[in-house]
């Protein structure tokens, strides 16, 4: 007990209590945050219910309209087609949880046989994309990945990055990262435009250069894509490069030379 | 006579020979009688400059290998080497060659990420350095001119860093370049004329990575290179600066010898600075270009930056208003002119600071003491003002990563760094003198009172009192080494003689910033030997 | 700052005083207690005194080298053993190319350990006395300095420079004028600007070439919600001149609902609601094309300069000057669309001439 407070003035103290300190707040925050998720994620399965109309009266209509013609919550859905139902609810986007400036991606809601009842609703309104067939969306070997990388920056990396890492729009919005999203969501993306994408038609880019894209992607930025180099470090360019060389390199150096400089351990005087 | 001569050589082990040799030729003996036992002193702050001196090494190692294999030619190829996701797309020749050294070249890409990696943290220590000696005060007399050579390594280090990363003709870098044509147009009268000469027509041309390339490997490295052995000389010149400590005088140098400690500690952490970088380059990916496809003027990807050393300059650009004048049939593009002015002036503002700091205070004694930045406040509250602003544009270059990364508004973080870009450094600057002056006080409270132990004693009548240890002889000298400047005084402006003289403008000015940097609440006047013997004798304990 | 000299050395008073001879530590304590106490007695390390200890330095230090010489070794083998494109997974760094990676590592090993051995050999064998060196000002004495003062009176009064005003003028005149032939010769670094800025390769009746399928594009290809790039007829990828025509000519086309066009010439100019706008940004010439379908503003992903397309391409957030150029289309008697001229205004970033 002596000793602690011998050491409480010791010039180190103040480090030794801020780092406690630290840890301790990092330690609170992991505690108490896991626990709103979770209760979070609850609230939203509770909104699961059943079938066709009758899960649209209950899940989206409420934004949406009864009849799909759009409130000022939400859009009307009259032609958006099963594509855009399907890229929505499939992706967990709809039904949202709030309103904000953009509907996130999060563990969809629906199982896909209610999705398909849904999107057969949602297509009766009017005419629209059709869900596309895996055929359309499906890589059999035959796609130039290259001209699909050409492609790709010409029409989408300026929003999604040049390897599909996502990026900022105004106001809070954004262009989500392309990482593990399947080929199916990435050809419904581009054949409808959700929320605040543009949408790329099959009359200005045909179906085989959406399939180019998706192999492009897939060999960039798919599961089993090489980097080459090393940590991509984000893959979102010199702003990671930069925070990295100083923390990891000058860092490291200057750590480095407090070692150098530093005092031998003398023998101790006895 | 001769004889003696020449038996002797017969005797010299080879070396001393070869030493011999050089020294009819050279003159190495003397050279060496005054350098190689020179001292050198201790600390880590102090071999900071030696991590820009060996990353510059290895760029220049590294630069001359990738020379060997990139072709900077603008002109136009179907790739069809290794790398499959390009095969079959027209690009430059510049841009293929850099697919054929990170892709046909074994250890080519490790070259590549080592030159760049290198680049990165060579611009990061330059400007730690450069912080370093501006907060110790080591650029006063007589390192003045080492301090503005330094200050020109850093900014040709910035230029030579943005010809290099343009060379490979990305579509990341091409679009750097596009920027920068957009700037230079931006320039009253001449920026259409500077454009058309620089690109050789209209943009991109097809001679700009030529003319980068000979920018970037000849001229600017040229030009580094004997700043670089200048800023070296003059470091042996004037022997380096020390910290004041026990012994340590400002007409002495204190430390060990440069052969051998010094030359295995400087020369160790070469090693040591190459090793880092090259485990880093290993392990770390540094502008995949093969991933971000070569350049076309109608192409582009968000988060289009430049390398973090020229961040600050896409910040000021980012969130400067789009002002912009049409009279007259001309226009002023203030928008982006005023940014780029700013951001020489930025830079130019350390640069000129030891001056004016030298002038206020007309002090033409030389200094080999270094300062601890709390005994200099407004010094340190600038440096930290100016790193703050610098901060602040740095943080604006990257507005659209922080926004995606932290869930905010790109709009909101703009808005922010346009106000922080006025407010904060003035911020920072009042709190760094506020803590400057707390810890004045505090080291004069040391002084006087001694450290506080943390133990506690209960005296006899009943009353706590904390024991003080006092302080060492080395550390009292230590904590109350450093100089204090008192303020100049306007002469009164009619003389004892009856005379009237009125004081110029410049003397004005001169008493004004003389008062700022060293006058009220500018710092706590150190203890007196009166005021500690006092203390101590009269049992001051309490 | 040049006014050193007019500053008249305001008597100094305001500089503190130095201790003179403080650094032999000479001043008694009971004079001054903060004086100067001298360099401290040196302290042995447990290796100047334990030779044990100095013999495991030894070691270590030896290991170390030793450590170096087999990384080398590791890298010559890796060089020759590695395709170069063989590729690894590495926990924690993913997919990696073998070569790079073995390289580096090899190459940053045999090099730390080099680093590390000679600086615990120069940390704990070589000597670590601190001594102390006398600093010399590097200002010459008086008496140098006349002499050399003195002999440079005298080569200036040899020379006759300050006599033969003449030739002084003259030489002077010489070497000021002689860079010019150099500033002369940069003259043809590039063509002289002229309005190659204000036009493009768009005029009357070219066709809006689809820059994906390199097709024209008609007016129902086009929905509302897509967006579209299009270059104009007769350029190709692989023209000359292509760089320099697509960095101005690049279109961005959207389609809006005509109710939703704020701006009279901006719907004049639209056919059935399709806009096609400069995708160069006019602030620095960014291809600016990130879209929001339901705002209908453009951001440029560089500066965050945001138009809105249904009110003329005006500017409504960032550092651009001037509103997005917008191209006057129509539809040819194929059903195509194509233009009714070159833009009115020039694209891009603003300059001087530009008006």
């Amino acid at each position: 007990m002596k000793k602690l407070s011998a050491r409480r003035r010791h010039p180190l103290a103040a480090l030794v209590v801020l780092l406690f300190a630290l840890a301790a707040t990092g330690g609170l925050y992991a505690a108490f945050a896991p626990a709103d998720k979770a209760k979070a994620e609850e609230a939203q399965t509770s909104l699961a219910i059943d079938e066709g109309k009758k899960l649209y009266a209950v899940g989206c209509a409420s934004c949406h309209g009864t009849g799909g013609q759009g409130t000022s919550d939400g859009p009307s859905l009259v032609g958006v087609g099963a594509a855009a139902v399907d890229f929505q609810v499939s992706t967990g986007r709809m039904p949202a949880q709030q309103n904000g400036a953009q509907v996130p991606k999060k563990p969809k809601v629906y199982s896909a046989a209610e999705t398909e009842q849904l999107a057969a609703y949602v297509a009766s309104l009017g005419a629209g994309p059709e869900t596309p067939t895996k055929s359309q969306y499906s890589l059999d070997g035959k796609e130039d990945a290259a001209n699909g990388g050409q492609l790709f920056r010409s029409n989408c990396a300026q929003c999604h990055n040049f390897s599909g890492k996502g990026g900022a729009l105004s106001n809070g919005k954004y262009a989500p990262s392309l990482d593990g999203v399947d080929p199916k969501h990435i050809y419904e993306a581009m054949q409808t435009g959700p929320q605040n994408m543009p949408s790329f038609p099959d009359t200005v880019m045909p179906e085989k250069e959406k399939r180019d894209i998706i192999a492009y992607l897939d060999k960039v930025n798919g599961e089993d894509a090489a980097t080459p180099g090393g940590f991509t470090l984000g893959g979102i360019g010199p702003v990671v490069e930069g925070l990295f060389a100083w923390v990891f390199g000058l860092g490291l150096l200057i750590a480095i030379t407090i070692w150098v400089a530093a005092r031998t351990t003398k023998a101790k005087k006895s | 006579m001769s004889t003696a001569t020449d038996t002797r050589r017969k005797k010299a082990p080879a070396g001393e020979r070869v030493a011999d040799w050089a020294d009819s030729r050279l003159g190495v003996y003397s050279l060496a009688k005054a350098n190689l036992r020179k001292i050198f002193p201790d600390h880590w702050s102090f071999m900071i400059g030696e991590i820009c001196l060996y990353s510059f090494i290895i760029i220049i190692l590294t630069g001359v290998y990738l020379t060997m294999f990139f072709n900077p030619s603008m002109g136009e190829i179907v790739y069809h080497g290794d790398y499959v996701p390009m095969q079959g797309i027209r690009m430059s020749e510049a841009y293929a060659s850099t697919l054929d050294i990170s892709f046909e070249v074994r250890g080519g890409l490790l070259i590549r990420q080592i030159h760049h990696w290198a680049a990165l943290i060579f611009i990061g220590a330059m400007f730690v350095h450069m912080m370093r000696v501006f907060f110790t005060g080591a650029y006063r007399k007589p390192r003045e001119m080492n301090w503005v050579f330094g200050f020109l390594l850093l900014v040709l280090g910035l230029f030579t860093g943005l010809t290099g990363y343009s060379l490979p003709d990305d579509l990341l870098s091409g679009t750097g370049v596009r920027f920068t044509q957009g700037a230079i147009l931006s320039a009253p009268v001449i920026g259409t004329y500077l454009s058309m000469f620089l690109f050789g027509g209209e943009f991109p041309g097809h001679d700009f990575v030529g003319r980068f390339y000979s920018i970037h490997i000849l001229l600017l490295p040229g030009i580094m290179l004997g700043l670089v052995v200048a800023h070296l000389i003059m470091v042996f010149l004037h022997k380096h600066t020390h910290w004041p400590g026990p012994g340590k005088t400002n007409t002495n140098v204190v430390g060990t010898p440069f052969l051998p400690v010094y030359m295995g500690k400087a020369g160790g952490f070469f090693f040591l600075v190459f090793g880092v970088i090259a485990a880093i380059a290993a392990v770390a990916t540094i502008n995949p270009v093969w991933a971000i496809g070569p350049y076309r003027p109608d192409q582009v990807s968000t988060g289009a930056q430049p390398d973090w050393y020229l961040g600050f300059a896409e910040g000021l650009i980012r969130v400067m208003p789009g002002w912009e004048i049409n009279a007259w049939g001309h226009t002023l593009v203030l928008g982006v002119f005023i940014p780029l002015l700013i951001f020489p002036l930025l830079l130019v503002s350390i640069a000129a600071y030891p001056f004016v700091e030298s002038w206020a205070t007309g002090d033409k004694r030389h200094h080999h003491l270094l300062v601890r930045p709390r005994n200099a406040p407004v010094r340190t509250g600038f440096g930290v003002a100016w790193c703050v602003s610098y901060l602040t544009m740095l943080v604006a270059g990257g507005n659209d990563i922080w926004a995606t990364h932290f869930h905010l508004s790109i709009n909101a973080i703009t808005w922010f760094s346009r106000v922080a870009f006025f407010v904060a450094p003035v911020l920072a600057f009042i709190v760094t003198k506020r803590i400057c002056l707390g810890l004045q006080r505090r080291d004069k409270d040391k002084v006087l009172h001694g450290r506080e132990s943390g133990i506690i004693k209960r005296l006899p009548h009943g009353e706590f009192i904390e024991v003080h240890e006092p302080l060492s002889s080395d550390e009292l000298h230590t904590l109350t080494a450093h100089d204090q400047y008192k303020p100049l005084e306007l002469e009164p402006e009619v003389d004892e003689n009856g005379v009237v003289r009125k004081p110029s403008r410049s003397e004005k000015l001169r008493v004004k910033l003389s008062k700022g940097l060293y006058g009220e609440d500018t710092q706590i006047p150190k203890p007196t030997p009166e005021e500690y013997k006092e203390i101590t004798s009269g049992h001051g304990h309490h | 700052m040049s006014s050193q000299d007019n500053s008249k050395d305001n008597s100094e008073e305001n500089l503190p005083q130095q201790p003179e001879g403080a650094d032999s530590g000479a001043l008694s304590k009971r004079d001054d207690p903060f004086a100067n106490p001298g360099l401290p007695p040196h302290e042995h390390r447990v290796q100047d005194i334990d030779e044990q200890a100095a013999k495991r330095s030894e070691r270590a230090v030896a290991g170390l080298f030793t450590l170096s010489m087999l990384s080398t070794i590791g890298f010559i083998v890796s060089y020759v053993s590695f395709d170069i494109d063989k590729i690894v997974y590495i926990f924690p760094i993913g997919r990696v190319s073998a070569l790079n990676f073995s390289l580096g590592m090899t190459l940053g090993l045999a090099l730390f350990c080099i680093g590390a051995g000679a600086i615990h050999w120069a940390r704990t064998l070589m000597t670590d006395v601190e001594v102390a060196e006398e600093r010399h000002d590097l200002d010459a004495s008086p008496e140098v300095r006349e002499e050399v003062l003195a002999g440079f009176q005298e080569g200036a009064r040899e020379s006759d420079i300050g006599r033969r005003k003449l030739v002084r003028n003259t030489l002077i005149g010489a070497v000021a004028m002689v860079p010019l032939t150099g500033l002369v010769l940069l003259r043809d670094l590039g063509p002289l600007p002229g309005t190659k800025l204000r036009h493009t390769k768009w005029a009357k009746g070219k066709m809006l070439i689809n820059e994906n399928t390199l097709e024209p594009l008609r007016p129902e290809d086009i929905s509302v919600g897509s967006l579209t790039f299009a270059m104009p007829e007769g350029l190709s990828e692989e023209d000359h001149d292509f760089h320099n025509e697509i960095a101005k000519a690049a279109l961005m086309i959207v389609r809006l609902q005509p109710e939703n066009i704020k701006d009279k010439r901006e719907l004049d100019w639209s056919h059935e609601g399709i806009v096609a706008f400069s995708k160069i940004c006019t602030h620095v010439g960014c291809p600016i094309s990130l879209y929001e379908q339901q705002t209908h503003h453009v951001l440029c992903p560089c500066h965050q300069s945001t138009f809105d397309l249904t009110d003329g391409g005006r500017v409504i957030f960032g550092p651009a000057g001037h509103s997005l150029p917008q191209l006057r289309i129509t539809v040819n008697d194929k059903g195509y669309l194509e233009a009714m001229g070159d833009f009115a205004e020039p694209v891009g970033p603003a300059y001087w001439e530009r008006g």
